[in-house]
């Protein structure tokens, strides 16, 4: 149902995109305003919302240690599970942050025999890694739509992308490995009935949503074979302030964009800011040191005082006495 | 508990199939055996938590404070504004579902709310509603709901069906830590008065006594001596105990359920053994006895409350270093919260081994040493006399206890300590030991009766890989450094791999010691018969 109702409101930002420009005839709005917005409201939102995070504090240290601490010498210490140094903890997020390690080490619950089973599963950490990098060199590829001349490094990734040779246009291997990622996730949300019963419209939207994306990008590329060099007038005039729309550009790319600008228009109020908490996960970017090191929590109360060991005696002074056991006060 | 299914019987009961009905739209279930035994009126007097009253979970009317809503509202508020990791935590799950079968009340119940997702769910669809704009808008959309009493009631349940052991939290890719969230949600329960009895009262005993059971300083002492009793019976030697004197170098603390319940006195009579053995300069005390802290389970304030005695106490005795027994979440508290709570109070100095000479470097701050590091650098150093052969009617295994593991660290101290007094020993299957270990199913105060298929349940993951290796390895003894586990893993091994005892790590090293001046050794610290002297 919430699958259902996200594929009916992706398809109906497409509409709004298609007659916007083909019987409305607003590409001025669908070609430069709604883009700038989207940008500002991307910027702004994604900054407001890490400036919201980091203005709590971390009051105490609790990463989630994954291997031995650093205690003896004899004793291995595990430094990347276990960091105790800034360093440490900086190659621990970069493992997390850039090959998905976490992920790495999921294992799949089953009843067997009588048994409880657990077998490897690295199909959620292969393909959310073919996704993210895939978007990644999608992104990069984008770059030279804004620049001019193109810059090396983003030619050089795009040769790379399209080393296969294969069709005219040459085939993109991120093109097909998006799909294959974003394919993975949804079919994943679909098929795994735990995970149907957790999945919220906002989980399947973005995925449509990206999805949507894709084929319109890839649609405009291998089958509509859209004017590249209007577009490129187009967000060169958008990265210039300049605004021009030129004519001949096919509303496919208008519908391309549009999703584009929703995409970034709701990136900082869904659960794609992921994508900027996971530096800020408490549990993952601190060392395991506070038995070494002193921290402050900034709300310490110091009026809080343990019961007293004179109200202790107090209450138990007589039996101790008889008892034998050392008190501050005689009787 | 006449009703606890059989063990066959429980397991075929799992279904991994959630229910048809949206989570939202499928009522809590509050009959008895679902929630533990609320607090008693008293014991929130005491302690000044708000709302103490007389009332029951299987009723409709849980007697809330009138404005209650606006108390969650508050404190939730509050919270947020208190820590980055539950605004973080309320903002960034993508429900991949990669926690989903990590949690081990999932993995015996089937109940699509014990999955650490969706447990967190049950908080966030609040905080959508009070704290963000897409939730206030487009409420069923964006999953988030209105804090209504039935809400409340599923958190009081399903809260209380999280043992904050953090195993979720390993396999989270973005570290959302489960434990943390319950946490918060047990303390916005506490600000209604909705908690239960098996934490407030140990926590109120804590605070009078010293120590959970509200043992008095004489009772204690009475303890300590027929212990030390029983040590004269099977060594031949009589040991002295300290109890409350000043200047010794070091002060021992313990969790009290090792002075107090079976099996958890062995390991203290081990403990006891081992200081006399190295002539280690040390007291206990009765004001600080012990170690486990139920403030964690209860509010931050609590817990600090509860931790200062460590330090007030080491301070007025005057020793200059802790040594800590084996104990779970003291640990965790220990090394996560105790020197940022209460830094102010530890004059103690850097713990030096007074018998190697090694410098505890790792607890340069907090000045406490774990008993496992402070015995594997005895043993490393050689001076400690042993005899394994003493243990050879014990095949061991060793349960991580999930706080040393996963909020510390501490997992091959406790093994190398192991190894050195037990010729046998194997481990478990290598996704339920170490950083990816289950619990106990009874941890964060859990451990109480009523609750105990519940209990039995979350104790399946355990139970399982204890029954394999009794299977494989005929284990008959699984060890452990946790006062709690020694409470809960003996019913859970009772039901899921009977025959299996529990033990402490320190109980196979007084085994094992060889005391100066003892006599030829009988039997083992359980008066069982050694190898070889039976009949
Ligand atoms: S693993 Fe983390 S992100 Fe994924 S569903 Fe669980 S809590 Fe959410
Ligand atoms: S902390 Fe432990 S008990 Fe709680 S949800 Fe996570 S795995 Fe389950």
């Amino acid at each position: 149902m919430n699958a259902l109702y996200s594929l009916v409101l992706v398809f109906a930002l497409v509409l709004i995109a298609l007659f916007g420009v083909g019987s409305a005839h607003m590409a001025g709005l669908f070609g430069t305003l709604l883009p700038y917005v989207a940008v500002a409201v991307f910027l702004v939102g994604f900054a407001r919302k890490v400036i919201c995070w980091a203005k709590s504090p971390v009051p105490f240290r609790i990463p989630t240690t994954a291997g031995q601490q650093k205690s003896l010498d004899f004793i291995q210490h595990d430094r990347f599970d276990n960091p105790v140094t800034p360093g440490q903890t900086f190659i621990r997020m970069v493992l997390e942050v850039c090959c998905f390690r976490t992920l790495f080490r999921n294992t799949k619950v089953e009843l067997r025999d009588g048994r409880v089973t657990y077998a490897s599963s690295k199909f959620l950490w292969l393909f959310s890694l073919l996704f993210h990098y895939s978007f990644l060199l999608i992104v990069i590829r984008h770059m030279r739509l804004f620049f001019e001349p193109v810059p090396e490094c983003i030619a050089f990734v795009e040769m790379i992308d399209g080393i296969m040779q294969i069709g005219v246009p040459r085939l993109y291997m991120s093109d097909l490995l998006i799909l294959a990622g974003l394919g993975f996730l949804l079919g994943r949300r679909l098929q795994d009935p735990k995970l149907r019963y957790i999945s919220l419209v906002t989980d399947y939207f973005p995925l449509l949503l990206i999805i949507g994306i894709a084929l319109s990008g890839i649609y405009m590329r291998y089958f509509a074979h859209v004017d590249i060099m209007a577009i490129k007038k187009l967000t060169m005039g958008l990265v210039t302030f300049s605004p021009v729309i030129p004519a001949g550009i096919s509303v496919v790319f208008y519908i391309h964009l549009f999703l584009v600008c929703v995409l970034l228009v709701y990136f900082p109020f869904s659960k794609l800011m992921h994508a900027g908490g996971v530096f800020l996960s408490p549990t993952r970017n601190m060392p395991n040191d506070t038995r070494i090191n002193h921290h402050e929590n900034p709300w310490n109360d110091p009026n809080i005082k343990p019961h007293s060991y004179e109200a202790y005696e107090d209450e138990f002074r007589e039996p101790m006495i008889e008892a034998g056991l050392p008190v501050d006060k005689k009787a | 508990m006449a009703d606890l299914p059989k063990a066959d019987e429980l397991f075929k009961s799992i279904n991994y199939t959630p229910p048809s009905t949206g989570w939202m739209d499928t009522p809590v279930d509050t009959s008895p055996g679902n929630w533990c035994y609320p607090a008693k009126a008293e014991k929130l007097e005491y302690l000044g938590f708000p709302n103490p009253r007389e009332w029951n979970p299987a009723d409709v009317d849980w007697k809330l404070p009138e404005n209650w809503q606006d108390i969650v509202h508050e404190g939730f508020k509050e919270r947020l504004d208190k820590y980055r990791s539950l605004k973080v935590f309320m903002d960034i799950c993508v429900r991949c579902g990669a926690c989903a079968d990590k949690c081990h009340f999932f993995i015996g119940s089937g109940d699509p709310k014990n999955m650490p997702v969706l447990r967190a769910e049950l908080m966030r669809s609040i905080y959508r509603k009070d704290f963000t704009m897409a939730g206030k808008i487009l409420s069923t959309l964006t999953g988030s709901r209105v804090m209504t009493e039935d809400v409340l009631k599923e958190w009081f349940i399903y809260f209380y069906q999280c043992t904050e052991c953090r195993r979720c939290s390993l396999y989270c890719p973005y570290g959302i830590d489960t434990a943390e969230i319950t946490m918060m949600a047990r303390e916005l329960l506490h600000l209604c008065g909705v908690n239960i009895n098996w934490i407030l009262e140990p926590v109120s005993n804590c605070n009078r006594t010293g120590n959970h059971l509200g043992i008095q300083p004489h009772a204690f002492k009475d303890i300590v001596d027929f212990m030390v009793d029983d040590i004269e019976e099977i060594t031949g030697k009589r040991l002295n105990v300290p109890l409350n004197e000043k200047g010794h170098e070091v002060i021992f603390i313990t969790p009290s359920g090792d002075v107090f319940a079976d099996p958890g006195i062995y390991t203290f009579m081990g403990y006891l053994m081992l200081f006399d053995h190295i002539g280690l300069d040390y007291t206990l005390s009765t004001y600080a006895s012990e170690g486990g802290n139920f403030g964690l389970f209860t509010s931050a304030d609590m817990m600090k409350k509860l931790n200062a005695k460590m330090y007030a106490e080491a301070d007025r005795l005057g020793a200059k270093w802790i040594l800590g027994g084996e104990c779970g979440h003291m640990w965790r508290v220990i090394n996560q919260y105790m020197d940022t709570m209460n830094s102010e109070l530890n004059t103690l100095e850097v713990p030096v081994s007074p018998i190697t000479g090694t410098v505890f470097e790792s607890a340069r701050q907090t000045k406490m040493v774990h008993i496992t590091e402070f015995t594997a650098d005895l043993m490393k150093h050689n001076k400690l006399k042993l005899d394994p052969s003493r243990n050879d009617h014990i095949r061991a295994t060793y349960h991580d206890s999930c706080n040393p593991a996963r909020a510390m660290g501490l997992l091959d101290e406790p093994r190398y300590v192991i190894k050195n007094v037990v010729k046998n020993f194997f481990e478990m299957p290598e996704q339920t030991i170490r950083e990816q270990t289950f619990c106990c199913a009874g941890g964060s105060g859990l451990n109480t009766d009523e609750i105990m298929e519940i209990r039995m349940r979350g104790g399946l993951p355990r139970g399982n890989a204890l029954k394999a290796v009794q299977e494989q390895n005929d284990v008959n003894m699984l060890s452990c450094i946790c006062a709690i586990d020694r409470a809960t893993l003996p019913p859970l091994a009772n039901y899921w791999a009977p025959g299996v005892d529990v033990c402490g790590v320190h109980e196979l090293v007084g085994n094992a010691l060889i005391l100066d001046g003892e006599k030829e050794r009988e039997t083992d610290l359980r008066f069982n018969p050694l190898p070889g002297k039976e009949g």
